[in-house]
């Protein structure tokens, strides 16, 4: 990282390959799920333009989200994308790391679950805990304490100082 | 009307420094400052974050808080970027590339220093512009009726997808499909579910927080967790290695000006991101310096010149938010979902409704920007600390303090399933080099933009001819033809100088924007 702009844009460059893919398949994407919408928003009454209905809306910005879709599409297939800045939010390109994704989303699920029929003491605990684990560097003991220190704040911030609407344990709903 | 403006200023002034006002103020300063230092958090997450405890609040001390953590943290990301190399927050970028050099030639705490002096200077100037600006402003926004208004949406819309970082037709694409997830909810006018998903819980729309909270804070931890480490060494910083020697000084004030005048120029522009401004503040001070090649090895000029943009910039952005409605970039459609929480409409008679808002906002400026100085001069020892703390504890905490705060908007913990999905898409798009923030922006505009073109139509009785006909309305809608046009031959010369074949950007402009105007 000496030179953090002169070597973000070789390393860019000489990913150039896996970009082309990326706006190729981005720009599918855009066409599915702008197609999609413009389906779903047919169903809805479309009307007309002076008297338009909740339909018209919707199936406009479907149709013109799959027409930039496909336009991406082709502008994939004849250019070489320009090695722009990759610094969109500082993090790096590439596929993220599956232990830490699975963690995170299971994090969230576990507080949802014990939210709903634990309280929260416990979902505080969890998304903590389970999200913790997710990184690789941190250990048992590690990821138990900063859980635990979590459960102070959620106790003293959010229950006692802003009387979240949440109990502290609940049993089953 | 300019003894008008001060009178009014004057009101204002009486309104920040009311004790809760001032308190809220301060704190929003504090805590936006402590996030902005922090890695890949800036005004957005900070603003996400504490938008929740405004819904308890009055409108006034809530926006001042919101401001205050808006103009701290954007100071923060610079500390970040000079100590450490690390751009928070991407305006920032361009910081690091002479900041950081001065770090490594110990005189961090004099890029600091000058960081400071630029951005109370460029603030103080933005606050003037925006002082004498805005009811000049509110005057013609007056005579906008529902035409104009979504012409003027449209180039704001078009201005901030194609000028933020990347390929404009993604931009547009990513505010397309915000603008689709404002749809979803109840249609005001037949009171008829869309994409609802049968879910009773979507009626009202999706929640903005949980948006905001998905895209920018789970989708950040879903692609950097394993990736970053501890963030880094850089000794201690003392007091007196702040202030710049004379020489310095001399070099450093010319650039602050050149700044703030290429923030203020960007500011009034809705939809130019604050990226581009320090960017191009950047690329001038680099033209008009007489050893263009010394950048990039700790120039105290490029430092000062994007800095100040920044500053002026973030001041001027506010005035089409709250004398027109149309937030500048993602921060500014936060900070408008917020005023819309509260019930307030910015808009052209906001200044007239609630000049308590206006004008104590305009006046909280001022005083939040001596609060950033002041708190500085002290914390910095403590700022260096903070970057120390390891990203492996860093983001198993925000976790938690976004599902409560998620939790909090509306006591539901419907919200948090929005959070995981948002979190979701926001990593699958920006792993496909998307960027996510004009998807904020077309999601908050979304409802208006829709309300303001079914209204038009309905008066024209369906003649799509009404949007070009009208005079103020025409000439907005000129601009975004001229915007595309400009946005798509720069496309086509930049694939001409790639690879000589297939031409098809420039082909496809024109229909795209006969396509967004005449949908």
């Amino acid at each position: 990282m000496q030179h953090s702009t002169g070597g973000g844009a070789a390393s860019q460059a000489s990913r150039a390959p896996s970009t082309f893919k990326k706006d190729y398949y981005g720009g599918a994407l855009m066409v599915i799920v702008g197609l999609a919408a413009a389906y779903a928003g047919y169903g809805y009454r479309v009307g007309e333009l002076a008297h338009m209905g909740p339909g018209f809306f919707p199936v406009a910005l479907g149709l013109l989200l799959a027409f930039i879709g496909l336009l991406m599409v082709i502008s994939a297939r004849g250019q070489q994308p320009a090695p722009e800045a990759a610094v969109s939010h500082g993090h790096p390109s590439g596929l993220p790391d599956l232990r830490g994704c699975v963690c995170i989303v299971l994090g969230i699920l576990s507080f949802l679950l014990l939210g709903e029929y634990g309280g929260l003491l416990p979902a505080t605990f969890a998304i903590v805990f389970i999200s913790a684990l997710g990184d690789r560097d941190n250990t048992l003991r590690e990821a138990l304490l900063l859980a635990l220190a979590m459960m102070v704040i959620a106790v003293v911030v959010f229950w006692w100082a802003l009387s979240l609407q949440l109990p502290l344990f609940q049993w089953g709903g | 009307m300019i003894g008008q403006s001060l009178h009014d200023l004057w009101f204002g002034f009486g309104v920040a420094f009311q004790g809760s006002n001032l308190l809220w103020s301060f704190f929003g300063v504090l805590v936006g400052n402590l996030i902005g230092v922090l890695p890949g958090m800036g005004a957005l997450q900070a603003i996400s974050i504490l938008l929740p405890l405004t819904y308890v609040m009055h409108p006034v001390p809530a926006i001042l808080m919101l401001a205050g953590i808006f103009y701290g943290s954007q100071y923060g990301g610079a500390i970040g970027a000079i100590l450490m190399n690390m751009p928070s927050h991407p305006p920032h970028a361009v910081t690091c590339l002479d900041g950081y050099p001065m770090t490594k030639q110990g005189k961090g705490g004099v890029a600091l220093g000058v960081t400071m002096i630029s951005s109370f200077f460029a603030a103080s100037v933005g606050i003037v512009v925006m002082i004498f600006a805005s009811p000049l402003l509110v005057q013609i926004a007056f005579k906008f009726g529902p035409t104009e208004i979504f012409s003027i949406m449209m180039l704001g819309l078009l201005a901030g997808s194609t000028m933020s970082r990347g390929s404009a037709l993604k931009g547009v694409a990513m505010t397309v499909f915000g603008l689709l997830c404002g749809v979803v909810g109840t249609d005001v006018n037949s009171g008829s579910f869309r994409f609802a998903f049968d879910l009773p819980e979507l009626s009202d729309g999706l929640e903005l927080v949980a948006i905001s909270m998905g895209l920018f804070g789970v989708a950040d931890f879903l692609l950097n967790v394993n990736r970053m480490k501890s963030i880094g060494d850089t000794g201690t910083l003392k007091l007196s290695d702040m202030r710049p020697s004379r020489e310095e000084l001399k070099r450093a004030f010319p650039a602050m000006i050149r700044g703030t005048i290429v923030g203020t120029i960007f500011g009034a522009m809705p939809g130019t991101g604050p990226t581009i401004t320090t960017f191009i503040a950047y690329a001038l001070e680099r033209k008009v310096s007489k050893t263009p090649a010394a950048f990039g090895t700790g120039m105290i000029e490029g430092v000062a010149g994007p800095e100040a943009s920044a500053h002026s910039k973030t001041q001027v952005d506010f005035i089409p938010t709250m004398s027109l409605g149309i937030p500048g970039d993602a921060v500014m459609a936060l900070i408008l979902g917020a005023l819309l929480i509260q019930g307030i409409q910015p808009g052209p008679q906001l200044i007239t409704e609630h000049p308590d808002i206006f004008w104590g906002l305009i006046a909280s400026f001022w005083i939040g920007n001596v609060i950033l100085v002041v708190l500085n001069v002290p914390l910095i020892g403590v700022w260096v600390k903070l970057l120390k703390v390891p990203y492996k504890y860093l983001f198993p905490a925000a976790m938690f303090f976004i599902a409560v705060g998620v939790f909090s908007t509306q006591n539901s913990l419907f919200q948090i399933w929005e959070v995981l999905v948002f979190g979701i898409i926001g990593a699958l798009l920006m792993s496909l080099e998307f960027s996510v923030a004009p998807i904020l922006l077309g999601f908050v505009l979304g409802p208006m933009v829709e309300e303001n073109f079914r209204r038009a139509l309905l008066l024209s009785r369906g003649d799509m001819s009404v949007f070009v006909t009208r005079p103020i309305s025409g000439t907005f809608i000129g601009l975004c033809v001229l915007l595309l046009i400009g946005v798509g031959y720069s496309a086509w010369r930049g694939s001409r100088r790639k690879s000589q074949l297939l031409p098809d950007a420039p082909e496809g402009a024109p229909p795209a924007e006969a396509v967004t105007l005449g949908k």
